[in-house]
């Protein structure tokens, strides 16, 4: 099979004999869908099975995760599953209109999440509920959102952790422009440099926003890690529909450095978030990270995956999975033992549990919340409006006291 | 006449017939958007078009509405008429610079030569309990836009022939579904697919009635229907007219109504400022008004953006909030 760089440099001169060179539709998957298993392609620091991987280049990045560091890794991944399946049965109980299943993700965003100073931002999109935990985000606020009490409720400030964006690729743009602007504040090339990070999915990369975000965070230098969740499908639409190339190989073309790593490897994606923000602290312009990985479970509570996706792939994932690939490493290292893996699943629990009651006693937004804030400075034409409908509302209130 | 000339269809499988027929009658319709494929659509629209008509005239498309309304205009002036599918209306924003700036304007920049055969479908309105961005109703900033029809259905019936006279229109039409009746039990309806529609641009009195006139359009149909019913017991009858076609606007049956019952109210979902609902009162008033014996009265959604969906029983209009403009307008 070609390799990716034979497509984009065609022989020169090659004429017509370059249409040899044009992959198959077969090539253009199969590259895409590459990991090599650990090969060159991929940054790995802990194998499916368990087994630490050594880089040169990425090692001293992690070089403080004793097993402390590393249970503590886990226990935060293990968090945020039992989080997630909860919130999942929930919905399914009616307790929410919906939910977005980070399910195979845990180390995709726990890894760059926990590679964040404070000073640092991120712009999520909507499935980052383990990068809002590694942020100090409490979840049940998050939970607020798919109980469609609110859109947003965390103070994004203190946690550095934009508002979640459902519209596709926004995010991407807004997080340019904040970059944008610690660079301007000078917060970039020294020791307490600041940087932002954004996440968005492989399917994401499709739009104009997150093209444009390319571009003014390169022509920029913006200390700005632009974090691609390939989880390998839009709703229904895979990869190989948004792309011919791997995306990480697109930064090239914007002139920055662009990286693939396993996104099921708490280490590497940890390690490999840290150096990219160095690299943006130190003011070296943004860097792209495809954190190769797969949405385990539905795209939403509202979508069937049965309808377009094969139980062979969903198999072949699992056993890529990223919480179990820690937990045999820590087991066969004497890093933990049973005690310790009962401890964090009863903690799990708890976490769960919490969050179950939190949910069903969540209180509901009084009516006059739809005209708050909608802007700084008041509206006169909005507070009449207000006004009318709450007396309408008193009016059936009276109604009923007699 | 042969039984399978008449279908009892939600509103949902009449559009997905409604699309198969033209996709049968002419081989340059094009359906395209996102999910349309393989899933069917995030609604299930488009269930079965793909594996009907093959690839090349169901298109997944990469996952971008720019990119989506942009390479239609092309393939329009190429020869082709593209239906795109937009997933939720709040995602129609990406497209906007397209459909304002090429879509609407081509035809006008080429004294004619260039026409745009182009149908946008759009799932729009609330009441489904969604996160945000999935209950909008933004019809108005497209209606006031000049180059561009809009039209909005409420029922099976027109839902059946109003895509298949869309698309095969010559002019760019944006095509509003009311989402949350797509499968609604209540809203199926016998498809005659042997009758003669109605004009696609003409608006239709629903209900009659005498004591005052509701206008409404896509989800807010049923509303007033219901409305209709429950005063209709307080001895109040309602004429209710389903709007239909929002630009160009058919207000011709609605100055009727007004001159007969003295009284209207504008429904819709949308926030009221500057809004369709707006024109309509200052038409109203300019062809009607030694008829008029209150104000137009509007029962809309509020000028905020959507709430969080546990509030949004309180932002859209419902039955009571229109008995109550009946009331106010009666009691004028
Ligand atoms: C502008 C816009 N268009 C369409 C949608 C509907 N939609 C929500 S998620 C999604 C797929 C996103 O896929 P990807 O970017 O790969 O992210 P993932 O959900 O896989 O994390 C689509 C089409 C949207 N939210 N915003």
């Amino acid at each position: 099979m070609s390799s990716p760089e034979q497509w984009t440099h065609p022989e020169p001169g090659a004429g017509p004999a370059a249409e040899a060179a044009q992959p198959s539709p077969e090539q253009v998957i199969a590259g895409l869908r590459a990991t090599s298993e650990g090969g060159e392609e991929l940054t790995q620091l802990l194998t499916p099975e368990g087994e630490r991987v050594h880089s040169s280049q990425f090692d001293p990045y992690i070089a403080d995760i004793d097993d402390e560091a590393l249970r503590g890794l886990y226990r935060d991944m293990v968090l945020v599953r039992r989080a997630d399946r909860e919130a999942n049965a929930m919905q399914r109980q009616g307790q929410l209109g919906i939910w977005v299943p980070l399910l195979g993700q845990e180390a995709a965003q726990i890894g760059s999440g926990r590679a964040m100073r404070k000073t640092d931002m991120a712009f999520p999109s909507y499935r980052e509920h383990g990068v809002a935990y590694a942020r100090g985000v409490d979840l049940k606020e998050v939970l607020g959102i798919f109980r469609c009490t609110d859109h947003s409720s965390w103070d994004y400030k203190e946690h550095g952790f934009h508002p979640y964006c459902i519209v596709i690729g926004n995010q991407v743009l807004n997080a340019t422009g904040y970059a944008m602007g610690q660079k301007f504040d000078g917060k970039v090339g020294d020791d307490d440099g600041e940087a932002t990070i954004t996440y968005f999915g492989d399917g994401a990369t499709s739009q104009g926003d997150v093209h444009e975000g390319f571009v003014w965070a390169a022509v920029y230098d913006a200390p700005l890690v632009f974090f691609c969740q390939n989880n390998q499908w839009a709703i229904s639409e895979p990869t190989e529909r948004q792309s011919r190339l791997p995306l990480y190989q697109r930064a090239r073309g914007y002139g920055f450095p662009g990286i693939r790593v396993d996104g099921n490897d708490v280490l590497a994606c940890l390690a490999v978030t840290r150096w990219a923000l160095e690299e943006c602290r130190a003011g070296n312009g943004p860097v792209l990270i495809e954190a190769f990985t797969y949405r385990m479970d539905a795209h939403t509570t509202t979508d069937d995956p049965t309808r377009y996706r094969l139980s062979d792939e969903l198999e072949e994932w699992k056993l890529k999975d990223p919480i179990e690939r820690v937990r045999a490493y820590l087991a066969r290292n004497g890093g933990a033992d049973h005690d310790f893996f009962d401890q964090v699943q009863a903690d799990a629990d708890a976490f769960a549990e919490d969050l179950r009651e939190y949910c069903f006693n969540m209180p509901e937004p009084p009516p006059e919340r739809i005209f708050s804030n909608v802007y700084a400075e008041n509206s006169p034409v909005l507070d009449a409006q207000r006004e009318e409908f709450l007396s309408y509302l008193d009016g059936f209130a009276a109604a009923g006291e007699h | 006449m042969a039984n399978e000339d008449i279908q009892k269809l939600t509103i949902g499988k009449a559009i997905n017939l409604g699309l198969r027929r033209s996709m049968e009658a002419n081989n340059r319709v094009i359906v395209m958007g996102e999910d349309v494929g393989k899933l069917g659509g995030v609604f299930r629209i488009t269930d079965g078009l793909q594996k009907d008509f093959g690839e090349q005239r169901v298109l997944d498309t990469p996952l971008a509405e720019s990119g989506i309304i942009g390479t239609a205009v092309g393939l329009a002036v190429r020869g082709f008429r593209p239906v795109c599918e937009i997933q939720f209306e709040g995602f129609i924003f990406p497209g906007f610079d397209q459909i304002v700036s090429q879509v609407a304007k081509l035809h006008y920049r080429t004294q004619g030569k260039v026409k745009m055969p182009i149908v946008i479908r759009v799932p729009f309105g609330g009441g489904i309990g969604a996160v945000e961005h999935h209950s909008e109703s933004p019809e108005s900033l497209f209606a006031h836009v000049a180059g561009l029809k809009v039209v909005s259905v409420s029922n099976a019936v027109d839902a059946y022939w109003g895509i298949q006279q869309a698309i095969d229109s010559d002019d760019p039409i944006l095509f509003f579904e009311p989402k949350r009746l797509y499968h609604s039990g209540a809203m199926r309806a016998e498809v005659d697919t042997t009758a003669t529609p109605d004009p696609l641009f003409k608006s239709r009195v629903v209900r009659s009635g005498d004591s005052v006139t509701v206008v409404a359009y896509g989800p807010s149909v049923k509303v007033a229907l219901d409305a209709a019913t429950a005063a209709e017991e307080e001895g109040k009858s309602l004429e209710v007219i389903d709007l239909r076609t929002l630009s160009p606007l058919d207000l011709g049956p609605v100055f009727e109504s007004v001159r007969k019952t003295g009284r209207l109210i504008a429904l819709s979902e949308a926030p009221s400022e500057s809004s369709l609902t707006s024109e309509i009162a200052a038409r109203v008033q300019q062809e009607c008004f030694y008829s008029l014996e209150a104000p137009v009265l509007r029962v809309t959604g509020f000028d905020t953006p959507y709430p969080p969906a546990k509030l949004e029983e309180h932002y859209l209009p419902d039955l009571d909030r229109v008995l109550h403009a009946v009331d106010r307008s009666l009691g004028w």
